[in-house]
């Protein structure tokens, strides 16, 4: 058993409120029942196609990403304070993107290093001096939050871009509500099924000012190799948009067309699921295969939107992060309701300084890098592994942050032995557009393994229903 | 100055293409010191689509073409009054933070020769602006101009190592001496009237733009020792010259390409 | 519809009835290998049958022999034969996946239980696997997929693009198969007539299920102008050039009125249709049945083309 960690379920020997009435059902299931219940919900992801797509590494290449049948269980009350300090955050972000694309205000006042912004690769020169519509750079903000007490939590990161993983929380919560129904009768359980309305509300309200008509959205995909297709075509699914690849797509007459049977048929709002550099040939890689020539004159005339817009990689680059507490203080005038993670800029010399000297106790994440490949959990390496650590980031420092290891809360998860506390995170997905919406609920990646604080699914993490308790 | 500008480039293919989109940044600045009086650009069959400013205050226009063609033409004619700014650019509105000029390319990318090159040009210099007239005297001594010494891939590190190069050449390695300084640059593309001894491929010309604090950004052509002045016609800016390309296009088919391009810039008696 | 996923569509329905003609055709091996042959020997028999399957050449480069245990694997199991049983369900299953929503949930479930069986036979040893069982499980499935095509799917474009990919397939793989049978099978030409040619499109009706449905239709003796009004023009033979055309032309009609907006390709169809519909056996053996199935073979390899450049290249406008 894992102790000395914050455990959302029991407090104290007591089990907390939001939790009481699964001690029961948890009870009800002897491990044989358990057994069946979990290989009826892998074949239900299965048969639904919930899979990530991993190619080149031999067998079947759809993976299963692990499901844990015991639900994460928020408190409205919890719940509320959450979605304001998201709201907050995501406000603040998209504030900070329209500013430094447009005067840089808070650069010219001091309360970030210019160079952070404007020597930082993903800053986006092609969209200096441009204003999305509404003023929206970033439209999905997908914010990963840790829980170290029950009333702590922290921003662990931002994604601005195209967060990942929202197909889960929609299909998790179906899986749970076809397996256990009395559950959801005894437990008053907030929906989270208008997401796609809302997503597809939210697209719409930000389409051109040269759309004068209902908007045709298209969902923008890499392609059907991507690991994540299967969540692009859920999502098309679920709005009832067309899924494009970039060939389906051109531009003429400075608007973007969608090759049909019927002939083109004019695009007005892309949600583009591949990366600014892939966009468009002309302006970006100019080896991309995946992306639309002329899509960005045509972003830059006014004659599509593009969510989220290019350019919006800089407000969740992690050396930016550090920063975000001062842009919701800049914008806002007001104090940020969720805490940042401390975090020390290996680019500075003090920081870095001591960063080396206490690697054994810090996580260490490369700036530019994702998906928990290029980072070191200190108290779980060993001293080789830190020694050779040390060496990446003094050959390159102002590649990494460095934050301590943070007591990550945790939940009971059906594991091998029974049931077992495992550590938790949670990215709920933030909406921005005409208004700004939040379903009650989000992602709760596990870590199943004992002791692991590593949550990523390439990294043996899985996945649990989030759940947030209606009055 | 009145210049008169003909400036036609075909791109013909080994067999037809299926269509093609082309994005222009042909179109002289709006800036003190250049007024176009006239000025058209025109892809015949083509179709005009997306036109506006950049952040970096270039005029940008989309064309496309429904193939099957066999060639496609880019035609550019125009007349534009210039006065001599002694290379200083004024009027001209733009949002892009000086600071984002200092980020590296790879043809742009100082090596251990530019490196020294620059440092040694800047030695002793009395102010940001004397240190950019330096460099860029430094860059025309050491990279001879000779046409078809380097091609269009080339970096600047290279162009210094072989001693020769072409007006990309000199402008990029300005350009790396001056980012290695921590001077803002960037490439700047249009036309040059080089008189009756210039050649016809000179008239389309490149050259650098350093940022100054206090006078803005300020043009070097170091390829011809001198800073732009009335018989310069500026077209746009970027990184480097991939960036700040007049021409970038995508042809859809797997064809073979030839590029024939005739320019001549011609003054008006006066 | 975009004309990506109508394409998808096109070809999941293409590769399916392509794994059927396929099994089809290792099952007629199978029966022949069991007949003692009349000085023919079975080795041969298998050679003619990857003539009739255009894999021939491909097989050459690859195995030795045409014995049973090669046949099999290169028709069955070969990723590298681009029209094995294996390579087109993985591919029809491939286009599924990539148009999911375009499809229900049971032609979805029809065609990964299929795919994901296929990874199972992979992995079983061969020499549990009899190829009846092979020929067997594939026309099953290959049934299964129209079933619940049939059963389930919207009659909207999607279904038609299906359709046509199903009707233009067949059209060509039956006119293929007697070409076969009337230039390949036949070592000679005087053979024509003999026994051998009868037993010949014996199989060949086996090969298209039909060799009872035959018999009911026309009794007595098997002759060339009976197979040939039965395999191109009789309307009720679910397999006849006939009922696949007027499938065909049926599903570009549908499009037509659906988009408001008359092809090329629907007219080419017509056309074809109204003239096989005109014809008599006489007028094809008149003109060589080589020669009429070539020329059918070019016009509905033409309709694809058409069908291609309309509707799913995004080309046309």
């Amino acid at each position: 058993m894992t102790t000395g960690y914050f455990n959302e379920m029991y407090e104290d020997g007591a089990v907390r409120a939001p939790y009481a009435r699964l001690e029961d059902w948890m009870r009800s299931m002897p491990a044989e029942l358990r057994q069946m219940k979990q290989a009826e919900a892998e074949d239900l992801f299965r048969r639904i196609g919930i899979t990530f797509a991993v190619y080149g590494e031999g067998g079947d290449p759809d993976r299963l990403i692990p499901f844990d049948m015991f639900p994460r269980v928020f408190s409205q009350d919890e719940w509320r304070r959450l979605e304001r300090g998201i709201k907050q955050r995501a406000r603040a972000l998209n504030a900070f993107l329209v500013d430094v694309y447009g005067r840089g205000e808070i650069i010219r006042a001091g309360k970030i290093p210019s160079r952070l912004v404007y020597r930082n690769e993903v800053y986006e020169k092609a969209v200096c001096g441009f204003v999305p519509p509404r003023g929206v750079f970033s439209h999905i903000v997908g914010i990963d939050i840790v829980r170290t007490g029950p009333s702590d939590f922290f921003v662990l990161e931002d994604n601005c871009r195209t967060p990942s993983g929202v197909s889960y929380m929609l299909e998790n919560r179906e899986i749970m509500m076809r397996m256990f129904p009395a559950l959801f009768q005894n437990n008053r359980i907030e929906p989270v099924d208008n997401y796609s309305d809302l997503l597809r509300r939210t697209l719409a309200s930000v389409a051109p000012a040269k759309c004068d008509r209902d908007p045709t959205i298209v969902i923008l995909t890499p392609g059907h190799f991507n690991s994540a297709y299967y969540e692009h075509s859920f999502l098309a699914d679920l709005m009832g948009v067309e899924l494009v690849e970039g060939a389906d797509l051109f531009v003429e007459n400075g608007f973007v067309w969608m090759r049909t049977t019927e002939g083109p048929k004019k695009v007005d709002v892309i949600y583009r699921r591949i990366d600014d550099s892939f966009l468009d040939p002309l302006c970006f890689r100019p080896d991309s295969l995946l992306g639309v020539p002329g899509l960005m004159d045509v972003y830059r005339s006014g004659g599509v939107s593009i969510c989220s817009a290019p350019g919006a990689g800089v407000a969740d680059d992690k050396a930016v992060y550090t920063f975000v507490p001062e842009m919701v203080r800049f914008y806002l005038g007001e104090e940020p309701i969720l805490q940042n993670v401390p975090t020390w800029q290996c680019g500075k010399e003090e920081d870095l300084k001591y960063v080396l000297a206490n690697l054994k106790d810090l996580v260490v994440k490369e700036v530019h890098g994702s998906g928990g490949y290029g980072m070191l959990v200190g108290p779980k390496s060993t001293p080789e592994q830190i020694a050779h650590f040390a060496g990446r980031i003094a050959a390159n420092p102002e590649h990494y942050i460095a934050q301590p290891t943070l007591a990550l809360s945790t939940v009971p998860t059906f594991v091998e032995e029974g049931i077992a506390p495992r550590h938790v995170d949670l990215r709920p997905y933030c909406l921005v557009g005409e208004r700004i919406e939040l379903v009650p609920g989000g992602l709760t990646r596990v870590a199943l393994k004992d002791g692991s604080l590593v949550v990523n699914s390439s990294q043996g993490g899985g996945v649990k229903d989030t759940w947030v308790l209606a009055e | 100055m009145i210049l008169l500008v003909s400036h036609v480039s075909t791109y013909r293919y080994d067999a037809p293409v299926r269509g093609a989109v082309q994005s222009l940044r042909m179109t002289p600045s709006v800036c003190d010191g250049q007024r176009a009086i006239r000025w058209q650009v025109e892809v015949p069959g083509g179709t005009r689509g997306a036109a506006f400013r950049d952040g970096a205050g270039d005029w940008i226009e989309s064309w496309s073409l429904r193939g099957p063609a066999s060639e496609i033409t880019v035609k550019v004619t125009g007349e534009v009054a210039t006065t001599d700014m002694a290379g200083v650019l004024r009027g001209q509105r733009e949002a892009v933070a000086p600071e984002v000029y200092l980020r590296e390319t790879a043809p742009t990318r100082a090596d251990s020769g530019l490196m020294a090159l620059a440092h040694e040009a800047a030695g002793g210099a009395s102010d940001a602006l004397d240190r950019a007239h330096r460099l860029s005297a430094a860059i025309s001594e050491a990279i001879a101009y000779r046409p078809g010494a380097t091609d269009a891939q080339g970096t600047a590190a290279e162009a210094l190592a072989l001693g020769e190069g072409v007006c990309q050449d000199h402008a990029h390695a300005v350009i790396a001496c001056a980012r290695h300084l921590e001077m803002p640059a960037r490439y700047v593309s249009g036309y040059l009237h080089a008189g009756e001894e210039g050649g016809p491929n000179e008239a389309s010309h490149a050259w650098a733009e350093i940022w100054i604090e206090r006078l803005g950004w300020v043009g070097f052509d170091p390829a011809n020792a001198t800073c732009p002045d009335a018989r310069y016609i500026r077209l746009g800016s970027g990184f480097d010259a991939r960036d700040a390309a007049p021409i970038r296009g995508v042809a859809h088919g797997r064809v073979a390409e030839a590029l024939d391009v005739t320019v001549a810039v011609e003054a008006v008696q006066q | 519809m975009l004309s990506r996923t109508a394409d998808n569509l096109f070809w999941i329905a293409r590769y399916m009835e392509r794994a059927e003609t396929m099994a089809r055709l290792l099952e007629v091996g199978a029966r022949i290998a069991l007949l003692p042959s009349a000085g023919h020997g079975y080795r041969s028999e298998w050679d003619s049958l990857l003539q009739a399957s255009g894999t021939a050449a491909g097989f050459a480069r690859k195995y030795a022999d045409p014995v049973q245990r090669n046949i099999e694997s290169y028709l069955f199991f070969d990723r590298d034969n681009s029209s094995s049983v294996a390579t087109c369900i993985s591919r029809a299953r491939e286009n599924a996946r990539i148009v999911r929503t375009a499809l229900t949930t049971q032609v979805w479930d029809a065609l990964n239980t299929a795919f994901q069986e296929m990874r199972e036979l992979e992995r079983t040893p061969r020499s549990q696997l009899e190829l009846s069982r092979l020929t067997e499980w594939t026309m099953r499935h290959a049934a299964m997929v129209r079933g619940a095509i049939d059963a389930t799917l919207l009659r909207n474009d999607g279904w038609d693009f299906l359709g046509l990919g199903y009707t233009l397939e067949r059209a060509d793989n039956t006119a293929r198969l007697m070409d076969v049978k009337y230039y390949v099978l036949l070592p000679r030409a005087d053979y024509v007539g003999s026994g051998l040619d009868n037993y010949q499109w014996t199989t060949l009706l086996r090969a298209m299920s039909s060799h009872r449905a035959f018999h009911w239709a026309y009794g007595g003796e098997i002759t060339a102008g009976k197979i040939a009004h039965f395999l191109i023009l009789n309307p009720q033979c679910p397999r006849s050039l006939l009922t696949a055309t007027e499938g065909a032309t049926a599903h570009l009609d549908r499009l037509a009125r659906g988009y408001h907006n008359s092809t090329a390709a629907q007219s080419r169809a017509r056309a074809l249709l109204g003239e096989i519909a005109e014809m008599s056996v006489d007028d094809i053996f008149e003109e060589g049945l080589h020669e009429f199935l070539s020329r059918f073979i070019g016009d509905v390899g033409e309709v694809s083309h058409l069908v291609g450049e309309i509707y799913l290249s995004g080309v046309a406008r």
